[in-house]
């Protein structure tokens, strides 16, 4: 066998081992990193669940409304009971969660027409602005939907701070 | 820039000896033979770190006790991009690796590689055979489906059934007479990712160390001729090996799915138990041997053939090494292939296929009309309870919760057992409990009774109004006195049939005040709000006659 194509077999050896364990070490760490990396599809967390009966919601008068909703955390699943303040704002729906946006204590609503925590006494309107108190931003709000008279609620979202 | 190259590795050399020390591996004298019957060695250590590393990732996204176990693996596979993968190139890589392990074997049988010096070589590869077996079987047991918990309740009652040892062995993998636990889990789990990773490794260092001593097992000739180094004509026959193999091992993590069965159920007595295919053989030979003579088969036979693999360089002393003179090693080797093939075919043939046509019910109601109003009102507390969010029912994606509609087969005492407290019928259950009384879990599990593939999608469609009539009707004991459906007391006329005899305005008023109707009529006067008027009267008036 001559010199050169003593090189050149060498040569085309080391392309070959150089070339295909790139490959492989490529074929592993890709897959495994969109497996580490890429966030859960959690197909289920954003189910609807049918909150409750508003057909007789008056214009402006909240209704307390408890519900439960499965819970996701990893492959845990929770059923939680949730609880949803409903107003109705003319011809819009909106749920409330039952949480003040300041430390989080549980509001109620009162009869002069104001929702008051109880705790450093924050004061939202029936829309959810803040009137007065230590509270940051709006009440939290269900992403909600009506059908055939009935309030459906997915995920709370929070609110915006107020400017 | 090449001097630049140059000058630091050997900075590095200098401080480390790396370069010499992969030089001097790299740049082995290697028999003149050498070629690719010799690569099966380097795969097979390529596929265990393979499993390492999908082993490391697997883990990432596992909780190691029982019910989570099966829980998280289900994320894996649903939730997680690329977990599908990373669980199919750990399933089919530990195939494979028996796969290669064997061949790997009976390439050495054939060359008579193990002989003399080379005894230890031998052992301790057979140590590591038996290693990778032992990966196979705790592995097994890890997803905590009902296949993982039946096949590994069989391997534990075979360990268990060791003479003397048998009850100390038992005892050592957590389960006290063949029974199968979170001890045993925990124990399984432990092997598996604790100890037998780093005995593996350190039998793999001493292996590739007792190969490096002795040198490559030469062939007859070999001294004649100039040796070889092993890089870089060698190491490129072993790179194109493993790339192959991976690329089968790819291709099969993609294209085969590697099942998740139900979790594990230790009250289904239904099941048969199958072990993974490369295990298939013991269980078939199990068979032959019955009563006191299972023993033989369980124990005495695989105990003999490991020892008599160990010491096969003892027993097979002559100097033939060339294949073609080694023709006692070639009988012996096809007669070995050719039982083993025929118990694992033999098992694979006596395997039940899921007969269907036996679990189709045809006495079960088709439509939602047919159900009697206990298991209509079911439907009512199925559906307030959100029992789809996490169940299929009959058809459509696989959710967390086994198939409503499915082979469940459980009676509604069981159902009300688990309904209070999931984890307590079934080990691991991550379902919540239901919020009910009993006379409201009991009818939801009349409902879940009638349940079949067949018929899921028709009762499932039944309307509400029908729905929130039943619950009425089963709330106010409405069957205590009527029939509906064939279910219920004869006091009162039977329902069905009612939109014949009488109009909906004199049922509202009969509901209202029975007296005014009907003189002498024991049926109590009903307070109805008007919505549930409408829900029961809709409800009775739908009935078929």
């Amino acid at each position: 066998m001559s010199e050169s194509s003593q090189t050149g077999r060498r040569r085309f050896y080391l392309s070959f081992i150089y070339g295909l364990w790139a490959l492989l070490s490529a074929a592993l760490t890709a897959p495994a990193l969109v497996y580490l990396l890429l966030p859960p599809k959690l197909r289920n967390r954003e189910d609807w669940v049918e909150a409750g009966d508003i057909d007789k919601l008056a214009d402006h008068v909240p209704l307390e409304l408890t519900f439960r909703q499965t819970r996701r955390d990893g492959w845990k699943l929770s059923s939680e009971q949730r609880t949803a303040w409903v107003v109705k704002l003319g011809s819009q729906v909106v749920a409330f969660g039952p949480q003040c946006t300041h430390l989080g204590c549980a509001y109620h609503w009162e009869p002069k027409g104001e929702f008051l925590c109880p705790c450093h006494s924050s004061v939202f309107g029936p829309d959810g602005r803040v009137i007065s108190g230590p509270a940051p931003r709006p009440l939290d709000r269900y992403e909600s939907r009506t059908e055939n008279g009935k309030l459906w609620v997915r995920a709370l979202k929070e609110s915006e701070p107020t400017s | 820039m090449k001097d630049w190259r140059r000058r630091l590795l050997n900075w590095l050399d200098h401080r480390t000896g790396l370069e010499s020390a992969i030089r001097n591996f790299l740049l082995e004298d290697i028999p003149a033979s050498s070629g690719w019957h010799q690569i099966f060695g380097s795969v097979a250590v390529f596929l265990f770190l393979v499993q390492a590393f999908t082993g490391a990732l697997l883990a990432f996204n596992y909780a190691p006790t029982p019910g989570d176990a099966y829980n998280s693996l289900r994320y894996i596979l649903t939730e997680l991009t690329g977990g599908p993968l990373m669980r199919g190139l750990h399933h089919w890589g530990a195939s494979m690796m028996i796969v290669i392990v064997v061949l790997h074997m009976v390439q050495v049988v054939l060359y008579g590689a193990y002989k003399k010096p080379r005894e230890a070589t031998w052992m301790v590869g057979v140590m590591l055979l038996l290693l990778t077996l032992a990966y196979g079987l705790t592995g097994y047991l890890l997803p905590w489906d009902n296949r993982a918990y039946w096949g590994t309740v069989v391997a534990t009652r075979i360990a268990a059934q060791a003479p003397l040892l048998g009850p100390y062995l038992s005892r050592l993998l957590g389960s006290f007479g063949g029974e199968v636990g979170v001890v045993t889990f925990a124990r399984f789990y432990g092997l598996h990712v604790l100890l037998l990773p780093p005995a593996t490794t350190i039998l793999i260092a001493l292996h590739i160390y007792l190969v490096r001593k002795h040198g490559v097992a030469p062939q007859p000739g070999d001294e004649a001729r100039p040796s070889k180094k092993f890089f870089p004509e060698q190491v490129f026959k072993d790179t194109v090996a493993i790339f192959t193999a991976f690329v089968v091992l790819f291709v099969l993590a993609i294209v085969a799915r590697v099942p998740l069965e139900r979790l594990a159920d230790p009250t289904d007595t239904t099941y048969v138990p199958r072990p993974e295919w490369y295990f298939l053989f013991l269980f078939q030979t199990l068979k032959y041997f019955e009563g006191p003579l299972e023993i033989l088969g369980s124990v005495v036979l695989p105990t003999l053939a490991i020892a008599a693999l160990l010491l096969l360089p003892f027993v097979d002393r002559g100097k033939a090494r060339r294949v073609t003179e080694r023709t006692g090693a070639v009988a012996a080797l096809m007669l070995l292939a050719i039982g083993w093939a025929g118990l694992t075919a033999a098992a694979v043939r006596s395997t039940p296929k899921p007969d269907l046509a036996a679990i189709i019910d045809f006495s079960q109601p088709t439509e939602w009309i047919q159900l009697t109003p206990v298991e209509l009102a079911g439907i009512g507390y199925f559906r307030q309870e959100n029992c789809v969010n996490c169940h299929t029912v009959g058809s459509g994606k696989a959710k967390e919760g086994p198939d409503l509609a499915g082979n469940i087969h459980k009676s509604a005492a069981w159902m009300i057992q688990h309904f209070k407290r999931p984890s307590a019928m079934v080990p691991g259950s991550s379902m919540p409990p239901i919020m009910l009384n009993d006379a409201q879990l009991n009818t939801l599990a009349a409902f879940l009774l009638k349940l079949n593939p067949q018929n899921a999608e028709a009762l499932q469609s039944a309307p509400d109004f029908a729905v929130q009539g039943a619950l009425i009707y089963q709330t106010r004991q409405c069957g205590s006195c009527h029939v509906v459906n064939g279910s219920g007391m004869k006091l009162g006329p039977p329902l069905n049939g009612l939109r014949r005899r009488r109009d909906r305005a004199w049922v509202e008023r009969h509901f209202r005040n029975p007296q005014a109707s009907s003189p002498g009529t024991v049926m109590p006067p009903y307070r109805f709000s008007p919505s549930e008027m409408e829900s029961i009267c809709s409800y009775l008036f739908t009935l078929s006659d």
